[in-house]
């Protein structure tokens, strides 16, 4: 940069960048978020002992375990209004209430609260941290009681199946025998797609959002991208770096830059940056962040990492990765939903590239071979696949009206202030 | 009689007639079933397990919003995913003309619905045809409002062909009416022949059923 400076040099009036402003900012003095939120959450928590194991599809007898949740709304008399809410890769169980780290609202609070399209007047919401997680729930920060260190990579590989069976524990514990709903978005509806597969009974309706029955190769790719940025950051020291030490801060700051391209649009980008400068009237021929989407995609880095663990998002990427429900039923996705009883209603975004339209028609096309009750949206959008946690109306009134539908022929009464 | 007593008029009289075909509680699929309106129908009087798959995506979208099951594709393609008798009455409302393939989307209809129910203007009508002989052009009426160039409809037929595509597919006509300009309709198909419903009925409805096993 230097070099090229002596030669050109810098043009008048633009700020001389240091050294410092060209690699992303990433606050290194900060250990990496291994809070007490790992072991004792904010939130509600479930313990189950070592004879409680859960088997996971690896074969390891998972014990003890725990898993953090929040729950928003009332049960009713006939336990029938229970909605179970999965959350996405970097999400967690503060879906409609303020983040114990961050401190700022819940992730899905325009889907999610009193007079939202799941109507917490009417409904009773759970949301857990999924198994994995690192915001109470078992993970690879959790203490291994074997050792009394964080597991790391002794942590065994988990699925989105592990996940799912680790919310039949927490429903089993609060009573419910059937969830009105299970939703969720992106990784979300994977495991909305798993419960209804696995739980038709116990599920009268699902509504997976932006998501795939399989993560395609493409997916797959970027994941392994993230991956080794975390890998390639000399702190991750084989993922033992929990111990108090600093943590691969760059490389999951990459690793969460690279995704987060990933989850917009090309659409998005332009209108939201376009070519713009940031904080600046000419390029300051360095590679300092002179554009603003440099500086958006810095800041989407270095805020994660003060929120996420590092081997946390490695096993759950790679559980994202394995997951094909197809591959489960003998390669016929239809055989996952054979004799369903669950009304579906699928939903996708038409500038979601992560998981495109066609993905989610492969999921409605295996619910038609068996004549299953489903509903299919696209929604059109520019915003990507980011586009299912923001404000899209269509959306919203998607979801009340099959919502509202179903609640009726469950007989599920109307909220007590008589709607919206 | 149902159409008159218990249901607002605003509902259309092909509507009401297919209301009147389907059973209690039955399993239905309304191919092409656009705002809903018959899904909606259905529903409110004859309580069916109702499904819809429609073209267009912000039709499909209202749908939904107004809680019913409803998803988007068209009839050339997506009722290859279904299996054979999932349903009751599989529903073809005003749609077949549109269609690209009408005697494979008939012989579709007819697989994965144990009784078919078609709807479709009738080219026939003396209207239609006086239109063509005096003009010498495409017809323009209120059924088919479209010029030739901008309407979706690919394959315009008369009542006489339609009964003949049922022959072709082995269909059986169970019921069979058809409806003039007022929307009233017209006399039983035996005490008025064939010939005068072509010339006289705007619409038709069939009521089909498979004559083999599949």
């Amino acid at each position: 940069m230097s070099e090229a400076q002596t030669r050109t040099g810098t043009p008048a009036g633009a700020p001389r960048p240091d050294d410092a402003d060209v690699v992303a900012e990433v606050a290194l003095e900060k250990p990496l978020a291994r809070s007490t939120e790992v072991d004792n959450p904010s939130s509600d928590v479930v313990r189950f002992t070592e004879s409680q194991p859960l088997r996971l599809d690896c074969g390891v007898d998972l014990a003890p375990y725990q898993i953090a949740y929040k729950t928003y709304g009332t049960l009713n008399a006939e336990k029938s209004n229970a909605v179970l809410v999965c959350h996405a890769l970097t999400g967690d169980q503060y879906v409609a209430s303020n983040h114990p780290v961050t401190g700022r609202p819940g992730w899905w609070e325009i889907m999610i609260g009193p007079g939202r399209p799941i109507d917490t007047d009417r409904f009773f919401v759970i949301s857990s941290n999924i198994l994995g997680g690192c915001m109470g729930s078992t993970g690879p920060a959790s203490i291994n009681p074997k050792t009394g260190r964080p597991w790391g990579l002794d942590f065994p590989v988990i699925t989105i199946r592990d996940m799912v069976e680790a919310q039949v524990r927490l429903v089993d514990h609060l009573g419910i025998r059937q969830l009105f709903s299970v939703l969720g978005g992106s990784m979300g509806g994977m495991q909305v797609l798993e419960w209804a597969a696995r739980y038709s009974a116990r599920v009268y309706t699902a509504i997976p959002i932006a998501t795939a029955a399989w993560h395609s190769a493409q997916n797959i790719a970027f994941h392994e991208v993230g991956r080794q940025a975390v890998m390639a950051d000399p702190d991750w020291q084989q993922g033992r770096y929990c111990d108090g030490a600093i943590g691969p801060r760059r490389g999951l700051s990459v690793a969460r830059m690279a995704a987060h391209i990933t989850y917009l649009s090309e659409e998005a980008l332009h209108r939201k940056f376009g070519r713009s400068l940031q904080d600046r009237t000419q390029k300051t021929f360095s590679f300092s962040a002179d554009f603003q989407v440099e500086s958006y995609l810095r800041h989407q880095g270095s805020s994660f990492v003060d929120r996420f663990d590092a081997n946390s998002y490695l096993y759950i990427t790679r559980a994202m990765d394995y997951f094909d429900l197809a591959a489960e039923h003998g390669d016929v996705l239809a055989n996952a939903f054979r004799n369903t009883t669950t009304r579906f209603c699928v939903v996708s975004f038409t500038s979601d590239w992560l998981y495109p339209t066609r993905e989610s028609k492969e999921i409605v096309q295996a619910l038609n071979a068996v004549a299953a009750n489903v509903s299919f949206v696209e929604v059109e959008s520019d915003k990507g696949h980011d586009a299912f946690l923001l404000n899209e109306p269509e959306l919203f009134a998607t979801v009340t009206g099959f919502v509202n539908a179903a609640a009726r022929k469950r007989g599920i009464g109307e909220p007590p202030k008589g709607g919206r | 009689m149902l159409w008159r007593t218990e249901t607002p008029r605003v509902h259309r009289v092909d509507h009401l007639l297919i209301a009147e075909m389907v059973a209690k509680g039955s399993r239905v699929l309304d191919v092409g079933c656009g705002d809903g309106a018959l899904l909606q129908l259905l529903t409110d009087t004859k309580d069916v397990d109702g499904r819809g798959i429609e073209i267009s995506r912000e039709r499909v979208n209202a749908c939904v919003a107004r809680g019913l099951s409803v998803i988007q594709g068209d009839a050339d393609h997506d009722l290859l995913d279904y299996p054979d008798g999932a349903f009751d009455y599989a529903i073809l409302s005003l749609t077949i003309q549109a269609t690209l393939r009408p005697k494979e989307v008939l012989s579709q209809l007819l697989r994965i619905g144990r009784r078919a129910i078609v709807s479709f203007p009738n080219f026939g009508h003396w209207h239609v045809r006086t239109q063509l002989l005096m003009t010498g052009r495409m017809p323009v009426t209120e059924n088919l409002p479209d010029a030739w160039y901008a309407t979706p409809n690919a394959h315009l037929c008369t009542i006489k062909d339609f009964a003949d595509l049922c022959r072709l597919v082995d269909a059986r006509v169970e019921r069979a009416a058809a409806f003039n300009a007022s929307g009233q309709q017209l006399g039983t198909w035996l005490r008025m022949p064939l010939t005068v419903h072509n010339l006289l009925g705007e619409k038709a409805v069939f009521l089909l059923a498979r004559t083999s096993p599949l």
